[in-house]
């Protein structure tokens, strides 16, 4: 599979997951975000954000319970917890989102 | 028996201890073991990671992996702590016999003799060997 972003192709795999992390810019985090029927606000890009700058230091995609801590520990407890983040992502924040940031799916995630 | 523990759902707390005992790279045992780790910590059971031989390499600080095209997955060892996953142990002698101390590692850890290490193992539920 593959995603069209300003003119390039990029390559998914079979879930819509971008195969080259250095393929992402911003132009195609909205254009993921579109397949999966979210309209990205400000609130959005920050845990998206927030998660490429986890992976850019741990190497993983955080666990969605260690996302909700992690968050909360950054963003305030009004921005960690469940409620808060599956109303922007209401699939899963660490599916979604991770999808959206042009991550690999979190470990353990089915 | 009478000490098992239980977690907040009343499910029994089991010890888990996984040994690592292969470099990190060559074999894909050191990333699975890790990716385990991580899967296994949403079970909330007590986990313990002890490394030994060449195991001892995983945590190694200033892995480049440029060369064999892999990934350097050292750095999510340091993630474990957001997992709960807290109780690191090393063995001494695999230490000393690869000229490391505990500074040349990425996540502190606790030093243990082989009678720890015997003792460590002994009061284990489940010991997986990676």
């Amino acid at each position: 599979m593959a995603i069209e972003v300003n003119g390039k192709t990029l390559e998914t795999d079979e879930e819509g997951y971008l195969v080259n992390l250095a393929d992402w810019t911003e132009d195609a985090g909205a254009i993921i975000a579109t397949t999966e029927n979210i309209d990205m606000t400000e609130n959005h890009w920050e845990v998206v954000n927030f998660l490429r700058e986890y992976y850019d230091e741990y190497q993983i995609a955080p666990a969605v319970r260690v996302l909700t801590k992690a968050i909360g520990k950054k963003l305030g407890p009004e921005k960690g917890n469940s409620k808060y983040l599956y109303e922007l992502f209401p699939y899963g924040p660490a599916k979604q989102a991770c999808k959206i940031a042009g991550l690999p799916k979190p470990t353990g995630c089915v | 028996m009478t000490d098992e523990m239980y977690d907040e759902e009343g499910g029994p707390v089991k010890k888990f201890l996984y040994l690592n005992r292969k470099a990190p790279y060559g074999t894909i045992y050191a990333l699975e073991s890790l990716e385990v780790v991580l899967i296994g910590a949403a079970f909330e059971q007590d986990v313990s990671l002890l490394f030994m031989d060449d195991g001892i390499f995983q945590l190694k600080k200033g892995q480049d992996t440029k060369g064999i095209g892999m990934k350097n997955f050292s750095p999510t060892y340091r993630a474990l702590e957001m997992y709960d996953v807290e109780k690191l142990y090393v063995d001494k002698k695999s230490m000393d016999e690869r000229g490391l101390s505990a500074d040349d590692l990425v996540v502190p850890v606790e030093i243990l003799d082989a009678a720890q290490v015997a003792d460590l193992m002994e009061d284990q539920d489940v010991i997986l060997s990676f």
